[in-house]
């Protein structure tokens, strides 16, 4: 392999780096989805992870048959009223850090199912990050879902994350440790000027601001 | 035009086996179709598949013919004979006041749930079901979805709690 014959001749032996970043960057580099395929969308979303599209070049093939182990949910098709209760219990099981993506019409907004048996959006139910239009979405679509959900991971902070808020976790600070910094102004600046205003805002991001 | 006398035949049969099951026959497209009152349903399957060999029921089904109407429900029974081939269709008409029938599960097990099919959809009792619950709706849902004077958007929108 060339890397490590270039790595340690261009590089210093420490590397001095943000936490977040890194954590963001393993974070995105390995999202594991749920499988959790509802209707048509499903066969596009199986496509995405086979030979022609293969998404495993962007880190994010490895599908888990359990929502212990995956980080991603796709909701692929529509969800009956019957199922929500299902499909919110997944979502529950799923560790944090977790995202939604809803996948095509009928999981974001119902689609031509306007009907008494069909949740008229995935939104309603769980918290969803990236949504993709299309009856059914090209795998391409839901790849770009894809990149543009680890765009939205690289913006994340792991204080968002936590489970107290900003204020009480300063009070719960033992004097004399290092306190937590809120960024320079030109970093938040920075941050809010990349996120896309497509992608709504998450239960996390939602908690930081409020 | 498809011959229908076989099926006749089965009618004439029931008619002498008693008069009264056999309200109304009906002929179309080269089907039978017999109107029973719903007192005699069980006897009626029950000879037939007995003596007559419809050993198989094909499915079993709702139908709402409207508010306005009266009876305003129907009960159809699709019969199928492995034996001689033939296919018959029973009728049972309930009124909206009171739309109860008996259950045909004593005669065909496969009648548990299509019954209950039926009932989740049209709000059809049928008395002797061994469980007679939801099977296609959840079982919280309000009302009978396949009536016809239920919204198509439901009752109310959704909400998880």
């Amino acid at each position: 392999m060339g890397l490590e014959n270039t790595l340690f001749e261009s590089l210093p032996d420490v590397l001095t780096v943000k936490l977040d970043s890194v954590i963001n960057w393993a974070r995105k580099s390995s999202l594991w989805p749920a499988t959790f395929g509802l209707a048509c969308c499903a066969i596009e979303m199986m496509n995405t992870v086979s030979a022609r599209n293969d998404l495993s070049r962007f880190g994010a093939e490895t599908f888990r048959a359990s929502p212990r182990q995956a980080d991603v949910m796709i909701v692929s098709g529509r969800v009956s009223r019957k199922m929500a209760p299902v499909l919110r219990r997944i979502y529950d099981q799923m560790p944090e850090p977790k995202w939604v993506i809803s996948m095509g019409a009928c999981a974001t907004s119902g689609g031509v199912f306007d009907n008494y048996a069909i949740v008229q959006g995935v939104d309603k139910i769980v918290p969803v990050d990236v949504y993709v239009p299309g009856c059914p979405p090209r795998p391409e679509m839901l790849i770009h879902a894809i990149m543009m959900l680890q765009e939205k991971v690289m913006n994340e902070s792991v204080r968002d994350r936590r489970d107290t808020f900003e204020e009480e976790s300063r009070r719960a600070i033992v004097p004399g440790t290092l306190p937590i910094t809120m960024g320079t102004e030109s970093e938040t600046a920075a941050k809010t000027a990349t996120t896309r205003p497509y992608t709504i805002a998450s239960r996390h991001e939602r908690r930081k601001s409020s | 035009m498809l011959d229908t006398t076989v099926l006749h035949e089965f009618v004439e049969k029931l008619k002498t086996e008693n008069s009264a099951w056999i309200g109304d026959t009906i002929e179309a497209h080269g089907e039978v179709t017999v109107i029973v009152p719903r007192e005699s349903i069980v006897d009626v399957c029950w000879v037939l598949k007995t003596k007559h060999g419809f050993d198989m029921l094909a499915d079993l089904n709702g139908a709402d013919r409207g508010p306005e109407e009266d009876p305003r429900f129907e009960v159809v029974y699709h019969l199928f004979s492995t034996k001689h081939y033939n296919r018959l269709r029973l009728k049972v008409l309930l009124s909206e006041d009171d739309p109860r029938v008996s259950t045909v599960t004593t005669v065909w097990k496969t009648a548990d749930w299509h019954e209950r099919e039926t009932f989740d959809m049209f709000g059809v009792i049928f008395d002797g079901h061994p469980d007679l619950r939801r099977i296609l709706l959840p079982s919280d849902f309000d009302g009978h979805a396949l009536r016809k004077d239920y919204p198509l958007r439901g009752y109310e929108p959704y909400s998880l709690t």
